[in-house]
C-alpha cells in the first residue's frame, strides 16, 4: 500500500525524506498477497505444480574456486582504448555501476599496467631496503608472512579517473564504467611499512623513498618518508586472498588516499634518500598542468569526490515514472566522508543523502536517497563533503584551476541528465 | 652469580652498541627477520639515476649513434620526429596545439597521451636516461647497454633542440643540460 501522503519531500524534483519514507511502509513489501492453493482431492496434491525446474531437481556440486553466476557474466571489466595498441600499457575499468556496498570483487578491481603484468615466482621475489638506512636489508616472502599484519578498507583511484570530463569540451555520452571505472574499494591486509623501515634503521637526513616494482618497466615513484611511516601498508592480501597478479602479486605498496600510480605493484625495492628522483611518472604523465602553465608535481592525495551509480550514464530507467532509490559512492583521500548532498533539479535544491553502512577514512562510502521520478526530464547531481570540510567543486571551478589539457585529479560534481524517455546521459552543468 | 650475569649482559650490551652506534635510529624495531643486504647486491639493483647525476654509469654515446638506434628501436612507436606517436611524445611542447606539429589535434584524438611531452614537461635530462634504461624499448626493457642509453638520450635531447648534433653525451655533460620543464615546476608536497 502506498501511503504517499505521509512521505515528506527532502528537496524538490522528487527527492524523498528517508525517515518518513521508511515509516510509511513503502519499504516493506507492498504486494503482500497469498496465492490460493489449487484445489485438488485430499491427499493427491503435490507441491511441484507451480515450482521452477531448479526447485525440482538436485543441484550440481561446488567447485574449488567459485565463479559468479552464468547470469552475471556480462558484469566485467572493459579495457579503455586510449593507450597505444603497439604497447603493453593497458587500463582496465571497473563496472562501478554494478557494485553495491563499498567492496569491489577482486576480479573486477580496476588496473592500470604500464608495462604488462609480470608473472612473479614468490619464492624468487625479494624486497630490498637500502640507501639512508643503518642496515640495508632484504626480505623473502616466507619471513614477510611472519610479520605483524593489519587490515584496512580503502579505495584506490587512478589520478586519471574521469579524465574525459576534465578535458572534453562537450560531455561525452559515456557510462559510469568508462568515466569512473578507475576507482575500486577493497580490504587490504599486510605489514605496516614502518616496521620494515624501522628494522633497517632510518637515518635522520632521510626524507624520501624511491619505491620500485619488479615489472618489466621497473615502475618507480618517489614517496615522502612521512607518508610511509604513517599509514603505508605492504599489502599481501586483498579481500581475504593473496593479491591477484594484476594487483601486484606477491606484494604491493598501499598508500591510503593517494593516487593509484604511487601504490607501486610488484614491490621489490625501497631506496631511502633525502631527495625525490623525478622518475618518469613524476616528470610528465602524473603531473598537473595549472592554468598558469606551471607544472604541478607530487600532488599525491585524491581529493573529495562522488558519483551517483544508480542510475547513471547510458542506463534507461525501466519505468517512465515512479519510485527509485538513488545510490552512489563518495570518497576522499583526506579522510572520512561527512555528508553527500543530492539534487534532483539540476542543483536548485539539495537534500542530504543517507550514508549507508561503513563510513571509513579514505574508503568508498555508499550513499542512498529515495526518489520518486515524475517522468519529466531532469538532472541528478551529487556533492560530497569530507570531515575536513573539503567540498567537491563544480566542473567550472575545477577547470579554472588547470590548463585545458590537464586531465589528472579531476573531482568535479557529476551531472546525470534524465531524459523524459528515461535515458541517462553524462552532462556538464 | 648475579654479578656474573650482569657482567655478561653488559658485554653483550657493549657489543650491540658498537655494532649499531653509527646510525641514529629514530625508534627501536621489534622485528628482526630481514637479512643483511650486501653492497654488491645493492649495486646490482640500484638503477635509479638522480637529478644531480648521482648513480649515472661510466660510458658515452653520440647524437649520431642515437639516431641510428632510435630509427631501429624506437621510431615504430614514437614516430620519426618523436611527436607522431602512437606512444608518448618525446619532443616538442605539451598541450593541444603546436606549430611544429600541425596535425597534433588529430593525433591526440587517437592517442590522448600525446597531450604530454618529454621535451615540454620533464624537468631533468637524467630521467630520460633512467627511464630509457629501465623500461625501453617497451617490448624489450633493460636490453640496452649504457653507451646505447647515452646515445638515445643524446638523440632525444637533440630532437628537442636542447643539444648540438655533434654532442657526445656522458655523465658529466648530461647533468648540465637544462630542460624547459624545470622552470615551470611547482611542487604540491608538502600540502
Ligand atoms: C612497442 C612500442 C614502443 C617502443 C618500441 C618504444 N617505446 Fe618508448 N614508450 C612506449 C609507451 C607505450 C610509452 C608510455 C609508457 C607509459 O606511460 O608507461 C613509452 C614511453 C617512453 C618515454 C617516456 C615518455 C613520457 O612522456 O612518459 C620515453 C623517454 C621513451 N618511451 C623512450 C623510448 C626509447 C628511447 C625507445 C627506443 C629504445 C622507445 N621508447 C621504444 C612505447 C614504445
Amino acid at each position: 500500500m502506498l501511503k504517499t501522503k505521509t512521505i515528506k519531500p527532502a528537496a524538490s524534483g522528487g527527492l524523498l525524506d528517508r525517515r518518513s519514507f521508511l515509516l510509511s511502509g513503502i519499504a516493506l513489501s507492498s504486494a503482500y498477497s497469498l496465492k490460493a492453493l489449487s484445489a485438488s482431492k485430499a491427499g493427491e496434491g503435490r507441491i511441484d505444480t507451480d515450482m521452477p525446474v531448479w526447485a525440482k531437481t538436485p543441484g550440481h556440486n561446488d567447485v574449488e574456486y567459485g565463479l559468479p553466476s552464468e547470469h552475471e557474466k556480462h558484469i566485467k571489466r572493459i579495457q579503455a582504448k586510449n593507450t597505444p595498441e603497439t604497447s603493453t600499457f593497458s587500463m582496465w575499468h571497473t563496472p562501478i555501476e554494478n557494485q553495491r556496498g563499498i567492496i569491489t570483487p577482486n576480479g573486477l578491481h580496476f588496473s592500470v599496467n604500464h608495462n604488462g603484468i609480470p608473472e612473479i615466482d614468490p619464492q624468487q621475489h625479494t624486497l630490498r631496503i637500502h640507501g639512508l638506512v643503518g642496515r640495508p636489508l632484504k626480505f623473502d616472502m616466507e619471513s614477510l608472512l611472519r610479520y605483524p599484519m593489519v587490515s584496512a578498507i580503502h579505495f584506490l583511484e587512478c589520478a586519471g579517473n574521469t579524465a574525459p570530463n576534465a578535458v572534453s569540451l562537450t560531455a561525452l555520452d559515456q557510462d559510469c564504467q568508462e568515466l569512473y571505472g578507475q576507482i575500486s574499494g577493497a580490504e587490504w591486509s599486510g605489514i605496516p611499512l614502518k616496521y620494515l623501515l624501522k628494522e633497517a634503521g632510518i637515518k635522520p637526513e632521510a626524507k624520501w623513498v624511491i619505491v620500485e616494482g619488479a615489472d618489466g618497466g621497473s615502475h618507480a615513484r618517489s614517496i615522502p618518508l612521512e607518508k610511509l611511516m604513517d599509514d603505508a601498508i605492504v599489502a599481501l592480501y586483498q579481500n581475504g586472498e593473496r593479491l591477484r597478479p594484476s594487483q601486484g602479486y606477491p606484494m604491493r605498496l598501499l598508500l591510503p588516499g593517494w593516487e593509484g600510480n604511487t601504490n607501486v605493484k610488484w614491490l621489490t625495492r625501497l631506496e631511502v634518500t633525502d631527495t625525490p628522483a623525478y622518475t618518469k611518472d613524476e616528470s610528465g604523465l602524473y603531473s598537473d598542468i595549472l592554468d598558469s602553465g606551471e607544472i604541478q608535481r607530487f600532488s599525491f592525495t585524491m581529493d573529495v569526490k562522488s558519483v551517483i551509480t544508480h542510475p547513471s550514464g547510458k542506463q534507461t530507467l525501466p519505468d517512465k515514472k515512479g519510485f527509485y532509490e538513488i545510490s552512489g559512492l563518495a570518497w576522499s583521500g583526506h579522510g572520512k566522508i561527512k555528508h553527500v548532498e543530492v539534487s534532483a533539479d539540476e542543483g536548485k535544491t539539495w537534500a542530504k543523502a543517507h550514508l549507508e553502512g561503513l563510513v571509513l577514512s579514505k574508503s568508498l562510502t555508499r550513499f542512498t536517497i529515495p526518489w520518486r521520478w515524475d517522468g519529466s526530464a531532469t538532472t541528478l547531481l551529487s556533492r560530497a563533503t569530507d570531515e575536513h570540510g573539503r567540498v567537491q567543486p563544480t566542473r567550472d571551478q575545477w577547470r579554472k584551476k588547470y590548463a585545458s589539457y590537464s586531465f589528472n585529479h579531476y573531482n568535479g560534481i557529476q551531472a546525470w541528465h534524465i531524459n523524459s524517455d528515461g535515458r541517462v546521459e553524462n552532462r556538464y552543468v | 652469580m648475579f654479578n656474573k650475569w650482569r657482567a655478561q649482559a653488559s658485554i653483550v650490551l657493549l657489543l650491540l652498541l658498537s655494532v649499531f652506534s653509527l646510525p641514529a635510529f629514530t625508534e627501536e624495531s621489534i622485528t628482526d627477520l630481514g637479512l643483511p643486504l650486501s653492497s654488491l647486491e645493492i649495486s646490482k639493483h640500484a638503477i635509479t639515476i638522480f637529478p644531480d647525476g648521482s648513480n649515472l654509469p661510466e660510458g658515452q654515446g653520440s647524437v649520431l649513434e642515437g639516431k641510428a638506434l632510435y630509427q631501429s628501436k624506437c621510431m615504430m612507436c614514437h614516430g620519426e620526429k618523436g611527436i607522431e606517436g602512437p606512444a608518448a611524445r618525446l619532443a616538442g611542447s605539451d598541450g593541444w596545439f603546436s606549430f611544429s606539429d600541425p596535425l597534433r589535434i588529430l593525433r591526440i584524438d587517437k592517442n590522448p597521451v600525446l597531450l604530454i611531452s618529454v621535451g615540454g614537461l620533464w624537468p631533468h635530462a637524467t630521467t630520460i636516461f633512467d627511464y630509457t634504461r629501465r623500461a625501453m624499448p617497451h617490448f624489450a626493457p633493460k636490453s640496452l647497454a649504457d653507451n646505447e642509453v647515452y646515445a638515445l638520450t643524446a638523440y632525444i635531447l637533440y630532437l628537442n633542440g636542447l643539444v648540438h648534433k655533434d654532442l657526445i653525451l656522458n655523465k658529466q655533460n648530461l647533468v648540465k643540460v637544462s630542460m624547459p620543464g624545470k622552470e615551470r615546476s611547482v611542487v604540491a608536497w608538502p600540502e
